[in-house]
């Protein structure tokens, strides 16, 4: 076989790809399935113990940390990483500006990721998932291997920054960033930000840990640490929204109706987004953190950033009904709805991804990240819940989506067991979205605690007590629901595994044929004169809000209920 | 190629109503709530704070236990407050000390502080409401137990493999 050439025309997107760009995506997409497969072992633990009491708890910790860090960390991730490479080099026509530091970015994230996998395995006292909070200490390599997963990303960050230059400097792109590639960047950017808090957090813990630094202050430590570990989901927020934005376009020409408010909704994400971390200090003594604090962190400039994501559950939909009616599908309110490619396993992704990130993680985010309402939500599995619909059902499933693609375009092979993957994102979604309906209502009707392995027998103490028995149903419905996502994860890797080691080799015209972008064809960015308006949109919107604000009420009404407190 | 000057297109009326919607619902209505419940709402996460040292605060809570003190339960000592006076609570790996009982409808004053790590004091079943607690910082925050019953306690906060045994109870007499 002849040496592949140094960069090619991809048939579907017009893209000029080339070869280092492109084996960069690959490695790093190997990676985050790698990790999404282990992580989702490590759940079929947690999950039989929260449900059934089924592990003992010392194993629920471990397990816990490795489902944790594996695809709250490395899936997510090495996916991200591999976006950057696509967004960066792919999108603008050019080559990486260095390959070599793409794969020593690459390299410092597997060998760090490594490092934290096996503290786990070989320490208790690495059983830390995201509370890792001072004085509990892990070993040095624990923190050393998170160093230095966290110096390869941001590695891979700045290389695409200088990408993005080169693609200007060289020519290779001209005009304003299409939407997709401005979504990658600001991710980019809130990325640097929180690389660097991340530091200012584990470089004192690893010092501390190798008992150089006497003692950590665990509450400075804490709302640094969430300095970190909020804005780290922001990314992955920005970077699911690019996604979507990439998804409408891809399965059915979509583009949103305007670029003006998509980048407006973008911008507000770097204004605001990153005090989210104040929502995980919201029932902390007061006089540390002043309520005056939490309300300007949280509420106002918070919700400038809510302001972004809810400019967005527009932007997206309407993206995917601009395209559908370009298409011809301009019937009543919804006939580009249910015209819709609906046998794509990615456009029934996006559509999933957004529904539930929507209804039930970003609704449930703002509410649990309410000052007073906190209280209700605190640390029980409602917190969970309301994670889950964000990073399980959105993030993942989003990236889950794009995947359908990455698999033709990138690896260039056809997808091994269509059928099976259009059942895919519905066996997930679904199973997700039960898993965190009934841990919400676990959480904050009945308090349940999180990361509590053992609250059937609570190791038969004489404090030991009983729940009500609507608790064991809605654990039940939790435990089916994590089934179907188990087996919807499980299906993914399955197939996915199967397509890159035996799928067929897709020729240019094969690809051309199966993949082509829906009209209107080409390079993303440059719109007809005039879009379609979009009606349909607009209503599902009004829907939405009317659900939020009822939601939120139906907090504060729930909170009226509770003990007097504070005054 | 054209260069789509992005800024410069018009924004469809639709979406600009959308926008001004959302604006409203989240920058006026949500922040405006979580402001006016402080000035009308019955729960809050108000208070005061402050720095303590774990030793003098042990034995703060002994000398309480000691002056309210009416019996035994799973070997932790059961205290009877006075309504009205102030009540303290240990947290520590892995127990909440000591077990309250209290009248339902009065007033107390919580004094609330961990000893060692970062502890979740939840009260759980029933689920009343969550605090966070610090080691060295005290809580100190008024509460009122409305209804009476047996509540359960449970740290919800991970202090280390043993964390599941953390528990507590406080009695509310009618």
């Amino acid at each position: 076989m002849a040496q592949p050439a140094e960069a090619r025309t991809c048939p579907v997107t017009g893209f000029r790809v080339h070869r280092a760009a492109e084996d960069l995506v690959k490695a790093n997409a190997v990676a985050a399935v790698v990790a999404l497969l282990l992580g989702g072992i490590a759940a079929i633990v947690v999950l039989f113990t929260r449900w059934m009491g089924a592990f003992p708890p010392e194993v629920f910790y471990q397990y816990l940390a490795l489902h944790a860090w594996n695809l709250l960390i490395f899936w997510i991730i090495f996916f991200e990483i591999a976006l950057l490479h696509f967004a960066g080099s792919i999108m603008l026509n050019t080559r990486p500006a260095s390959p070599a530091v793409g794969w020593l970015a690459f390299a410092l994230m597997v060998l760090g990721a490594l490092m934290v996998e096996r503290a786990i395995l070989t320490n208790p006292l690495n059983h830390l998932s995201f509370q890792p909070y001072p004085p509990l200490r892990g070993t040095p390599d624990f923190y050393l291997g998170t160093i230095l997963f966290a110096v390869g990303a941001l590695l891979g960050v700045g290389l695409f920054f200088a990408t993005v230059y080169k693609a200007y400097r060289d020519g290779t792109h001209r005009g304003p960033l299409p939407l997709v590639v401005f979504g990658a960047f600001v991710a980019a950017v809130l990325a640097v930000a929180t690389l660097l808090v991340g530091a200012l957090v584990f470089v004192p813990a690893f010092l501390w840990s190798a008992g150089i630094l006497p003692e950590l202050n665990p509450f400075l430590w804490k709302v640094a640490y969430w300095g970190f570990g909020h804005p780290s989901q922001q990314i992955n927020l920005a970077a699911t929204i690019t996604v979507w934005y990439l998804l409408s376009q891809l399965t059915v020409g979509g583009r949103t109706p305007s670029e003006k408010v998509s980048r407006a909704a973008f911008v507000l994400y770097l204004v605001a987004i990153n005090l989210g971390s104040a929502h995980h200090l919201q029932t902390e003594p007061s006089g540390a953190l002043s309520v005056g604090w939490k309300w300007i962190n949280t509420g106002y400039l918070m919700h400038l950033a809510v302001l972004g994501s809810m400019i967005h559950a527009f932007a997206v939909p309407g993206s995917v009904e601009v395209g559908q009616r370009l298409r011809g599908h301009t019937r009543g309110l919804f006939q580009w709805l249910v015209r819709a490619p609906w046998h794509n396993p990615a456009f029934s992704s996006l559509v999933l991804s957004v529904a539930l990130f929507g209804f039930l993680g970003g609704t449930t985010g703002v509410i649990a990240g309410t000052e007073q309402l906190n209280l209700k939500w605190h640390n029980t599995t409602a917190i969970m819940g309301h994670f889950h619909g964000v990073v399980v059902a959105g993030t993942t499933l989003a990236f889950m989506g794009i995947t359908w693609y990455v698999l033709p375009l990138v690896f260039r092979r056809q997808v091994v067991g269509e059928r099976w993957a259009r059942w895919q994102p519905w066996l997930f979604g679904i199973g997700v979205g039960l898993l965190v309906l009934a841990f919400l209502q676990l959480g904050v009707r009945y308090g349940l605690p999180r990361k509590q392995p053992d609250i059937f027998r609570f190791r038969g103490l004489p404090l030991a007590f009983a729940w009500p028995g609507e608790v064991y149903a809605l654990l039940t419905v939790a435990g089916i629901g994590g089934l179907l996502a188990l087996a919807g994860g499980a299906l993914f890797v399955a197939l996915v595994v199967a397509t890159v080691l035996f799928g067929k080799r897709l020729t240019d015209e094969e690809l051309r044929r199966a993949y082509a972008i829906p009209l209107p064809a080409g390079n993303p960015g440059h719109a007809p004169k005039e879009l379609p308006a979009v009606p349909g949109t607009f209503v599902l919107c009004l829907a939405f809000a009317a659900f939020f604000v009822l939601m939120y009420l139906g907090n504060y009404w729930n909170l009226s209920r509770a003990w007097p407190l504070g005054r | 190629m054209a260069p789509g000057a992005w800024w410069e297109e018009p924004v469809h009326p639709l979406e600009r109503a959308w926008v001004v919607i959302a604006a409203v619902i989240a920058v006026g209505f949500f922040s405006a709530t979580m402001l006016l419940w402080h000035a009308f709402g019955q729960q809050n996460v108000t208070g005061r704070a402050y720095r303590v040292d774990p030793k003098a605060y042990q034995a703060e809570v002994e000398r309480f236990v000691q002056r309210y003190k009416v019996g035994e339960e799973a070997g932790q000592p059961v205290v009877a407050p006075p309504p009205g006076s102030d009540v303290y609570l240990l947290a520590q790996r892995f127990r909440f000390y000591p077990i309250l009982r209290l009248k339902a409808g009065e007033r107390y004053v919580l004094h609330v502080a961990s000893i060692d790590y970062l502890h979740g004091f939840s009260i759980t079943q029933p689920h009343v409401w969550n605090l966070q607690l610090y080691p060295g910082y005290e809580w100190v925050v008024p509460f009122v137990p409305r209804e009476p019953g047996t509540y359960h306690m449970a740290c919800n906060d991970f202090c280390g493999v043993g964390h599941e045994m953390m528990l507590g109870k406080i009695v509310v007499e009618r």
